[in-house]
């Protein structure tokens, strides 16, 4: 950033000369979004040492060599020629163009310079001209200015690297070791940004850090909660600590809008994309892939943004994120990207092809990993008008290997849907109907993990029905369907083992005439919240799938976002800024009891901060079920010491907040009293002060209603 | 029990008010006739016709004998408010937008809007307590805030003048010299418009409702702030029981966004909190439309709403509402 501040004093003597009032409301200065004028934000200063490199003001400037030496009187056509070439990429600067020419022979020396108005032309002239063929025996060598510099600057000598000594690193899972086993999460509200604790018991928050300013755009939890990564103009940065988050590593990328971390947490992949020079192309994308903890570039791709939109989220513009899935559960061993006809597979060794070549498929448009094993699910649509069926192919990587493959006919659209053991894989297939004027859907399970995987096709009791969602149980063997065309659809649960025969699958029970169009399963399933979100207003449904009954149901009025904690006891809902009232986020316990609500305007983001696996083995886990009255004992009692001591804490402060009060009415009433002879003469004397008021008096009122003579005769 | 629909105006509702023994209730509205009521049984018993313009506020005299309303036609009027003559009328060059009368009902406080050229002021009538000698002339004007000045009320003795609006600040006046005595703090004060505000019963401390999605309350004498109820939504109107440590707030969105967004949306309810402990006890829904006036009873037995939507609402309360236990 060329330091281009004035000072102040010099603002002042200007602004004098040119007779302005130099009063300035500060309050009512905003800074335009993404632009700081200048102004150095806190968390600034420590992007200084990457904009060193600019500072030598020649980052606009290229050097273009291998040019053909020319004598004086072809120096003007060459010029043409190459202002030819070089106008074409970027605007060059008035006298931007300079080519030296040897003072004694009069001939030029070969090269020549090109200033710019901006680095990203010049980096953009310099990817595309270097290797330039202007004739046979001159092809461009295209070098930035700065860069000779930098190499320049290479010491002759080898000097032995300094070894830091060695400072142990903070433990950055302690939040895990919480002794109240209480989960973090982060909220996103106006320009602050919080992480706080759910305490749960005592029905409220309780803040581990928060700053003001601390993303510019979003925050995201790495997969297994250990670092909380920041968006800002000069790239990404990850924060974390024992007790509070301090700055881990930092990533440059200028104008970075997207990140993804690796399942493992081992690699972020950072994205960017930039308006190109000439407006009918399309945008260029910049991808980096850093090693998260070193923070060093492991592999970065560059290109135009078609190159990264292939296939994608059927043909929708921009890129589908992430563009690059990483396979293989926690090992983050391979990493995958969709291209034209092909999959290329990378492995994160040596961050290069997998036997230096892409998996070719034709006209393949849509994949997935299997979230646990080296699997790959692909799919390819149908072809010459039918000809050619659609497929859904399971690929083992690195091997290559075709494991199951299943032909599909009249496909219209088809969705992948991996359980998150890996264990199961269902196959959302919509056909066309004989007509083809309308579609219906059907569903196609594999069973992975058996011999041969099997393959069994599932349609609903009435397949004309528009599936809504599809969510599997984590962890777990079932699945939930939302399906249905009328305003209030049905929902479905099915299972992948039935009771009597394990290879089945079979339904459990549909619940009828829904208020919903989202699934959520707890993470440990069993529970499900069952959500109606945008037309539905927030209508939740708390169900337990295990008894199939409602535990409850409730309303977030306009909820948004809906997430389970990572533990699966609480369930968080947000209404987020897309709504203008109504912003903030309510806590409930797993079965739909209201624990806490906290309303914050301009609410932007919710997240629990993940959890790693537990180390315990699955049998393990199961002896704890199975004996939890044993291990829970304790806790009980821990809960109601802590409910006595809640109520106890709350009584008290409402007995203070009632003192309190009593005294300042009492205090006023005094007050009042002296001045009540005053007000008795702003009345001419009214005797009756506003305290003293109402008499209750009975008035008898006798009411003739109807009046007649009889006359009773004697006898 | 079942509240009462009132539905005598055409337009939406601006303003409620109680009459000091609480069998009257008089409303206004953007239709041009205050109505005055039956506080009991929500019948209607007649209309103050005159105005031209949208009726934004109205006060009524301790002995119930005198109304007097301030509307968008620039004048005040005094009413009788027995036989519904105008007794007198003010003008301005500016839309009024609040009334009150002082202790002992001799000074009449009324604000006006920003208009043409014209700021907003605060004015001072003096009331003559035979109204063929009512005169024109201001006591005292006050200039000086920014924006509309939504409401203007007396303070103890009527000593001082408490005004807010769209500023934001609550400002108390001296009514003698029109001084400044104190501004609202910025920090702890309200951050948008200061729609509404009510004094409690006694005049210690009042409430005030704001844009911000909040109502603050007051202490009347030092302005220190020493509640504060948020809420989901704009606050348009304010009320505090005289019966009971409850205040009521309502409100919904801008009458402008009303029809862009679900009716449950704006959530038109009238909610109770808590005054002492500002905690929800609970809402009472039935308007379609925001809230733009709310009254309480002086018997603190029952309250009305007035909404957007061009009903009032009459609500007595059940039984059970007096042994609310929190």
């Amino acid at each position: 950033m060329a330091a281009e501040v004035m000072l102040m004093n010099e603002i002042e003597a200007k602004a004098a000369s040119m007779g302005i009032d130099l009063i300035i409301d500060f309050n009512s200065i905003q800074l335009p979004r993404g632009e700081d004028c200048g102004i150095v934000s806190d968390d600034e200063d420590v992007y200084h040492d990457d904009h060193l490199e600019f500072d030598s003001g020649f980052g606009n400037v290229i050097v273009v060599d291998n040019l053909p030496v020319v004598p004086r009187e072809k120096f003007e056509k060459l010029e043409g020629v190459i202002r030819k070439i070089y106008s074409q990429i970027g605007v060059i600067k008035e006298d931007g163009l300079w080519m030296p020419v040897d003072p004694e022979t009069k001939k030029t020396l070969g090269y020549c310079f090109i200033e710019y108005n901006t680095p990203q032309e010049a980096e953009l002239a310099k990817e595309k001209t270097n290797g330039y063929k202007l004739d046979r025996a001159h092809i461009f060598s295209v070098n930035m200015f700065d860069d000779f510099d930098k190499y320049m600057r290479v010491p002759d000598e080898w000097a032995p690297p300094e070894i830091k000594p060695y400072t142990p690193g903070e433990n950055l899972q302690k939040w895990l070791t919480d002794e109240k086993a209480r989960d973090q999460f982060v909220i996103r509200a106006g320009t602050d940004t919080e992480v706080l604790w759910n305490d749960a018991r005592q029905s409220k928050t309780e803040l581990v850090y928060k700053r003001t300013y601390w993303t510019e755009s979003f925050v995201q939890w790495s997969p297994l909660g250990t670092y909380l990564a920041t968006v800002h103009r000069q790239g990404a940065a990850v924060w974390g600590g024992a007790n509070t988050f301090n700055r881990l590593m930092r990533y440059a990328h200028p104008q970075v809008k997207l990140i993804d971390f690796s399942p493992g947490e081992k690699f972020l992949v950072t994205y960017s994309s930039h308006e190109p020079s000439n407006p009918r192309d399309a945008n260029r994308v910049v991808i980096n892939i850093f090693d998260v903890r070193t923070g060093k570039v492991m592999r970065d791709f560059k290109g135009s943004a078609d190159e990264f939109t292939i296939g994608g989220a059927g043909g929708v513009a921009g890129v589908s994120w992430p563009v690059f899935r990483w396979g293989g559960g926690k090992e983050d061993k391979y990493f995958a990207k969709l291209g034209k006809n092909m999959i290329s597979v990378y492995e994160t060794e040596t961050f290069s092809l997998i036997d230096k070549k892409s998996l070719k498929v034709e006209n393949v448009v849509d994949f997935s990993w299997s979230p646990t094993d080296l699997i790959l699910a692909l799919f390819v649509p149908e072809l010459g008008g039918g000809n050619q069926p659609a497929r859904v192919s399971l690929v083992q990587i690195p091997s290559k290997v075709e494991l199951r493959q299943k032909n599909l006919f009249s496909i219209s659209d088809c969705k992948m849907y991996w359980q998150s053991n890996g264990e199961y894989l269902a196959v959302k297939a919509d056909r066309y109907t004989k007509t083809k004027k309308s579609t219906y859907t059907g569903f196609e399970l594999f069973r992975i993990k058996e011999r041969d995987i099997p393959i069994e096709v599932l349609e609903l009791d009435n397949k004309n029905d528009k599936i809504i969602a599809f969510a599997w149980e984590p962890k777990g063997h079932r699945f939930a369907v939302i399906h249905g065309d009328n305003p209030r659809p049905d929902i479905s649960f099915y299972s992948m083992k039935s009771s009597h025969n394990l290879g089945r699958v079979s339904k459990l029970t549909t619940l009828k005439g829904k208020q919903a169009n989202a699934l959520f399963w707890s993470p440990g399933g069993r529970f499900i919240v069952l959500a109606g979100l945008k037309g539905f207003n927030g209508q939740l449904e708390f169900f337990n799938v295990d008894e199939l009954e409602t535990m409850a149901t409730a309303e977030h009025f306009m909820a948004t976002d809906i997430e389970w904690d990572p533990t699966g006891r609480y369930v968080a809902t947000a209404v987020t800024s897309v709504h203008e009232m109504e912003n903030g986020f309510n806590i409930w316990s797993f079965h739909g009891k209201l624990l806490y609500r906290i309303l914050k305007d301009h609410f932007f983001q919710f997240l629990w901060r993940p959890r790693p696996p537990p180390f315990l083995s699955a049998e393990k886990e199961e002896e704890i079920l199975k004996y939890l009255k044993k291990y829970s004992k304790k806790y009980d009692a821990e809960d109601q010491d802590v409910s006595m001591l809640l109520s106890e804490q709350d009584r008290e402060k409402r007995r203070m907040l009632k003192e309190e009060w009593e005294k300042w009415i009492s205090e006023w009433r005094r007050a009042s009293e002296e001045e009540k002879l005053e007000r008795q003469k702003l009345r001419d004397g009214e005797a009756s002060d506003e305290e003293e008021e109402y008499e209750a008096k009975e008035v008898e009122v006798e009411e003739i209603l109807d009046f007649s003579e009889e006359v009773l005769f004697e006898e | 029990m079942r509240p009462i629909l009132m539905k005598g105006h055409e337009r939406p509702l601006t303003f409620l008010k109680y009459n000091r023994d609480g069998d009257l209730l008089f409303s206004c509205a953007k239709d041009h006739t205050p109505t005055i009521w039956f506080a009991d049984n929500g019948e209607r018993l007649g209309t103050y016709r005159g105005h031209n313009g949208a009726v934004w506020t109205c006060d009524v005299s301790r002995d119930s004998m005198r109304l007097i309303t301030g509307s968008a036609d620039q004048t005040v009027k005094l009413w009788n408010v027995q036989k519904g003559t105008q007794l007198y009328t003010f003008n301005f060059g500016s839309p009024a937008r609040s009334v009150e009368f002082a202790i002992g009902d001799k000074l009449a406080v009324i604000t006006t809007d920003p208009f043409m050229e014209l700021t907003s002021a605060i004015h001072v009538k003096r009331i003559a307590g035979d109204s063929t000698e009512q005169t024109e002339e201001s006591v005292l004007v006050i200039k000086g805030p920014q924006g509309r000045i939504n409401r203007a009320v007396w303070g103890p003795l009527n000593r001082t003048i408490i005004s807010a609006g769209e500023d934001a600040v609550i400002r108390i006046w001296d009514s003698e010299t029109g001084k400044l005595l104190k501004e609202s703090d910025k920090e702890s004060g309200h951050k948008k418009t200061i729609t509404s505000l009510t004094k409690a019963a006694d005049g210690s401390h009042f409430l005030s409702g704001s844009l911000d999605k909040s109502a603050k309350l007051w202490d009347t004498r030092t302005l220190t702030l020493i509640k504060t109820y948020s809420t989901e939504r704009p606050v348009n109107a304010v009320a505090m029981s005289p019966l009971l440590d409850h205040v009521v707030l309502g409100g919904g969105q801008d009458a402008s966004a009303v029809t862009t967004t679900d009716h449950r949306a704006g959530k038109f309810e009238a909610k109770f909190y808590d005054k002492i402990l500002q905690e929800e006890i609970g809402g009472v829904k039935g308007h379609f439309g925001p809230i733009n006036a709310l009254a309480f009873n002086p018997d603190g037995k029952s309250f009305s709403s007035g909404g957007e939507d061009g009903y009032m609402r009459l609500h007595h309360f059940d039984p059970d509402y007096f042994n609310i236990k929190i």
